[in-house]
C-alpha cells in the first residue's frame, strides 16, 4: 500500500466549510484501498477534532501522515486552549457558547470521540496560545 | 429495507429528487447533537433531527448515513439541499415529530442496534 501525507488548513468559525477537510481525507483513504471499518473511526475522530477547531479556534491545520503501518492526524489550532484537558476529556463537559449549542455542537462528545476511535491521543495546550490534538489509528494489527 | 418503501409507508416528502432512494436502510437514530449522531449511529442508518443548517450534510456523508429525515415540518436550508444534492445524500421531511416518526419506524421493524 501506498503511504501519504498532506495538510488541510482550517479557519474559524467557517461552518460552511466544516467537514471538508474530514471529508477529503476520506476520500484519499479510500483511494489508497484502506479497510472501511478503519476508515469510519478516522472520519469520526478527524471531523471532532476539525470541527473543535472551527467552533474554538482562529484559524488551524490538519496534518496527516499515512504509512503501512498507521494514520497519524494532527490537529494544531490558534485557539483559546484548554484549561483543564482532564475535564474537557469529560463526557458531557462543553465550553461551547449558546449559538453553536443550537447547531448541536458543544455536546461535551468531541474529545471522547476522537479517544474511543483512535489507538493513541495526545492533548497540548496552553491557553491563550492554542491546542494540539495528535491521534493515531493503527493498519498493521499490532503483535 | 429500501429507503424508498419507507418513504412510500410514511408519505415522507423527498427533497432531494435526484438523490439515490433504493438504498438500504439498516436503522435508525435520533439526535439533535451531531457527535451523539457522529459517535452513535452507523452507516446505512436513517438519521431523525430538527437540525436544517448545512453540517448535517457533512455527519450524514462521513458516517455514510441513508439519509436524513427533518420532522416536525421543519425544511432544510438553501444551501443544506445544495449541498445533500451534491453529496448524494437523501434528505426528507415530514410533519411528524420525532417521537411519533421514531414509532413508526421501529413498527416497520427498524432498530438502532
Amino acid at each position: 500500500m501506498n503511504s501519504a501525507e498532506g495538510v488541510f488548513f482550517l479557519t474559524g468559525k467557517d461552518f460552511k466549510n466544516a467537514g471538508a477537510a474530514s471529508s477529503n481525507l476520506k476520500g484519499i483513504l479510500e483511494g489508497l484501498g484502506i479497510p472501511a471499518a478503519i476508515i469510519r473511526r478516522v472520519a469520526i475522530a478527524a471531523f471532532e477534532s476539525e470541527m473543535n477547531t472551527i467552533i474554538y479556534a482562529v484559524a488551524g491545520m490538519m496534518n496527516y501522515s499515512i504509512t503501512p503501518e498507521m494514520i497519524k492526524i494532527r490537529v494544531q489550532d490558534m485557539g483559546p486552549g484548554i484549561e483543564n484537558i482532564e475535564l474537557a476529556m469529560t463526557e458531557g463537559y462543553s465550553t461551547a457558547p449558546d449559538y453553536i449549542r443550537e447547531m448541536g455542537f458543544g455536546s461535551g462528545m468531541g474529545l471522547p470521540n476522537i479517544k474511543r476511535n483512535s489507538d493513541t491521543l495526545t492533548v497540548n495546550s496552553v491557553a491563550g496560545e492554542g491546542t494540539t490534538v495528535e491521534f493515531t489509528i493503527n493498519l498493521a494489527p499490532a503483535n | 429495507m429500501k429507503l424508498q418503501e419507507i418513504i412510500d409507508s410514511l408519505s415522507l416528502k423527498v427533497e432531494t429528487p435526484s438523490a439515490d432512494l433504493s438504498r438500504e436502510v439498516k436503522g435508525a437514530y435520533v439526535s439533535d447533537m451531531l457527535s451523539d449522531v457522529m459517535g452513535n449511529s452507523k452507516e446505512g442508518f436513517l438519521w431523525i433531527t430538527i437540525q436544517v443548517h448545512l453540517n448535517i450534510v457533512a455527519v450524514a456523508s462521513l458516517k455514510e448515513l441513508a439519509g436524513i429525515i427533518l420532522v416536525n415540518n421543519r425544511g432544510p436550508a438553501e444551501d443544506t439541499l445544495k449541498k445533500a444534492i451534491e453529496e448524494n445524500i437523501p434528505v426528507m421531511t415530514t410533519p411528524l415529530p420525532a417521537f411519533d416518526l421514531a414509532g413508526r419506524l421501529y413498527s416497520l421493524g427498524l432498530r438502532c442496534r
